[in-house]
C-alpha cells in the first residue's frame, strides 16, 4: 500500500513547537499538498515521514510501514528531494545518477521509463558537475535522483521555491506525469497558488493544520462575504477600507483589495455609501469566490 | 529626477550575453518591479547596477553615479536586502544594527540615534538585545528591510524579499515599500509573486537577457489581453529559448 497515514504527530525543539499534533491520512496514488509558509513544520514533517528524525509522540505509517520499526525497508521504497539541494557538487550530472542507482541497488537502465521525461531536459549536460548547473536544472536532477529507484512514494520538500512562475508550471506537469504512473506524491509549497493542482492540501501555519480537505471544499468552505474592491489609489483605498467598522479584513490582492465582511454587516451597498462618503469616487466592487490565500489568512486570523 | 539610467547596457561572458543591451530609466521615489524567468539575466543586470560586475558595454548611471568608474560611491548611495542573506542570526538585533550601520559608513553617533528610532517605528525596543534567530520570521524581514535604508540611500535593492513569508507578513512587508517609496526612496524589486508585480508603479519583463515589456502593470494587461501579471508573464517568458 501505497498511503501514508499521520497520527497525533507532535515535535518541539527546546521550546519551540516544531509540530502540534498533526493527523493526516494520504490515499495511494494522490497527490498531496502540504501548504505553509516557512516556519509551519514542513520540513519537521517531512523528516519524520523519511526516517530521519524522530517524533516526540505520535505515530506514523509510509507504505504501511511504522516509521520507527519499519525504517530500512521505508528507506527502500521511498524517494526524498530535500529543500536544500543535496547532489554532490563535484560529480558530473551523470555520475550523481548512476551512484544513486548503485545505493539502492538498481541501476539507471532499469527505471529509465520513469525518469525519461525529464532526464532529456538535462542530458545535454551530463558531463557537468552537479554543483555547476543551473536552479532550474539542479532541481530537475534532484528530482530524477529521487526517482531511480522506482520509490512508491515521493516527499518533495518545497521543490518550487524560487522558481519562476513558467518553470513552476512545468513543474507541476511533471508531478501530474509522475502520479499518472501510480506514484503517491506528498509535496511542500509556500506558493499557495500551487494548491489547485493537489488532490487534497493540508494549510499549515506556525506547526499546526488550519484544515484539510480538497483545495475546492476548502475555497467553499470560506465563510464570509467576499468583495473585490479597486479604485486608482489602492494604498489609500486600503486604509479607508479597513476603518470601516464592519470589515472583518481586507488584503490587497494584486490589482484589487479583498474585502471580507463582519456577520449582520453584509450590505454592500452600506459600504458604496460608506466610500462614497469618504470622497472615494472611482470605486467598483464585485462579488468574488476566495482563493486558497484568502482561506489561509481568515483561518490563521480565527487561530489567532 | 532620475535614480536609475541604463542605456544598451550588455554583459557578455565568453559567446555568452547574460545581459543583452537594456535601457530604461527609474525615478526617484518610484516603485519599479524587474521581472523575469530564472536565467533571463536579471541578477546580473543588478550586480551591474549595484556596482559589484563591471559592464561589457553600455552606459548606467546609479544615483547619479558611473557603474565603470564610481563603484564605491554607488555602493554607499544604495541599499541591498535578499530572502537569502539579510541579517547576521548570531548576532542580537542591535549588533546588526550596528554592523551595517557601520558599513553603509554611519558614524558611532548616527548608529546610536539611529538604533532608537528604528527600534521604535519597528515597536521592537524590548528586543533591542535578541538574537535575530530568534526573531519570528515577520520580524526578521521588516528589520531586514529598515537595516538596508539605515543610510537613507537613495535607491535600495530587495532581490526577492518575501520568498516563504506567510501571506499577511507578505502584505505588511508591501506597505513598508509604500512608506519608504512615500519618503522618496526608489525601490527596485525582483519578486516570483506575480501578485506583487501589480504594487509596482512600473515593470519591467526580461526574456533572454533583454527587456521584452515595460510598463505600468494596468497598461501590460491591456497590451497583452490579460486579466493579471501573471498571464501577462507566462505569454513573454514562454517565449525563452535559452537555457538557463
Amino acid at each position: 500500500m501505497n498511503n501514508v497515514s499521520i497520527q497525533h504527530i507532535n515535535k518541539q525543539y527546546g521550546e519551540v513547537i516544531a509540530l502540534k499534533d498533526i493527523t493526516i491520512e494520504i490515499k495511494p496514488g494522490e497527490l498531496f499538498g502540504l501548504i505553509g509558509p516557512d516556519g509551519a513544520g514542513k520540513t519537521t514533517l517531512f523528516r519524520i515521514l523519511t526516517t530521519l528524525i524522530l517524533a516526540d509522540s505520535g505515530t506514523a505509517t509510509v507504505c504501511g510501514l511504522d516509521v520507527v520499526q519499519g525504517m530500512k525497508e521505508i528507506r527502500k521504497r521511498v524517494g526524498y528531494m530535500p529543500g536544500r539541494f543535496s547532489m554532490y557538487q563535484d560529480l558530473t550530472v551523470e555520475e550523481n545518477l548512476n551512484f544513486f542507482a548503485t545505493v539502492f541497488n538498481t541501476t539507471v537502465e532499469e527505471n529509465y521509463d520513469l525518469i525519461k521525461d525529464i532526464y532529456v531536459q538535462i542530458e545535454p549536460f551530463k558531463k557537468r558537475r552537479a554543483g555547476k548547473l543551473s536552479g532550474g536544472m539542479k532541481q530537475k536532477l534532484a528530482l530524477c535522483c529521487a526517482l531511480i529507484h522506482k520509490p512508491d512514494i515521493l516527499f518533495l520538500d518545497e521543490p518550487t521555491t524560487g522558481v519562476d512562475p513558467v518553470s513552476r508550471v512545468e513543474f507541476w506537469d511533471m508531478l501530474d506525469k509522475l502520479k499518472a504512473q501510480g506514484i503517491t506524491i506528498m509535496v511542500s509549497t509556500p506558493y499557495m497558488d500551487e494548491a489547485s493542482r493537489c488532490d487534497w492540501i493540508a494549510l499549515m501555519k506556525d506547526g499546526q493544520c488550519l484544515t484539510i480537505n480538497t483545495p475546492d471544499q476548502i475555497r467553499k468552505s470560506f465563510d464570509k462575504k467576499l468583495y473585490a474592491v479597486r479604485s486608482e489609489n489602492m494604498y489609500q483605498l486600503l486604509q479607508g477600507l479597513r476603518q470601516y467598522p464592519g470589515t472583518y479584513s481586507c488584503y490587497t490582492f494584486g490589482d484589487s483589495n479583498h474585502l471580507a465582511l463582519k456577520k449582520g454587516w453584509e450590505d454592500i451597498s452600506k459600504v458604496k455609501d460608506y466610500l462614497k462618503e469618504k470622497g472615494y469616487t472611482d470605486v467598483t466592487i464585485e462579488p468574488i469566490e476566495a482563493t486558497i490565500e484568502d482561506c489561509f489568512m481568515n483561518l490563521g486570523k480565527e487561530d489567532q | 529626477m532620475k535614480v536609475i539610467e541604463v542605456e544598451k547596457l550588455t554583459k557578455q561572458f565568453g559567446d555568452f550575453i547574460a545581459v543583452d543591451h537594456i535601457s530604461f530609466d527609474v525615478d526617484q521615489g518610484e516603485i519599479f518591479g524587474f521581472l523575469g524567468a530564472n536565467g533571463a539575466g536579471k541578477t546580473t543586470a543588478m550586480r551591474m547596477l549595484c556596482g559589484l560586475s563591471i559592464p561589457t558595454s553600455g552606459k548606467a548611471r546609479v544615483a547619479g553615479y558611473d557603474v565603470y568608474k564610481q563603484t564605491e560611491q554607488i555602493k554607499k548611495n544604495i541599499g541591498y536586502m535578499s530572502q537569502k542573506f539579510s541579517l547576521y542570526g548570531d548576532l542580537k538585533v542591535w549588533e546588526n544594527i550596528r554592523l551595517f550601520g557601520g558599513i553603509y559608513g554611519l558614524t558611532d553617533k548616527e548608529i546610536a540615534a539611529k538604533t532608537d528610532e528604528l527600534l521604535h517605528i519597528l515597536d521592537m525596543e524590548n528586543e533591542r538585545n535578541t538574537m535575530v534567530d530568534s526573531l519570528p520570521l515577520g520580524w526578521k524581514q521588516k528589520l531586514s528591510f529598515s537595516v538596508a535604508i539605515i543610510h537613507e540611500p537613495k535607491v535600495v535593492f530587495l532581490d526577492e524579499p518575501t520568498g516563504g513569508v506567510d501571506p499577511v507578513t507578505r502584505r505588511q512587508f508591501w506597505e513598508l515599500i509604500y512608506q519608504a517609496a512615500q519618503r522618496g526612496i526608489t525601490i527596485f524589486v525582483t519578486t516570483h509573486y506575480m501578485d506583487e508585480a501589480e504594487y509596482c508603479n512600473r515593470v519591467s519583463i526580461m526574456v533572454d537577457g533583454k527587456i521584452e515589456a515595460l510598463d505600468k502593470p494596468s497598461v501590460l494587461k491591456a497590451d497583452y489581453h490579460a486579466e493579471n501579471m501573471n498571464q501577462v508573464f507566462q505569454a513573454l517568458a514562454r517565449k525563452a529559448t535559452r537555457e538557463e
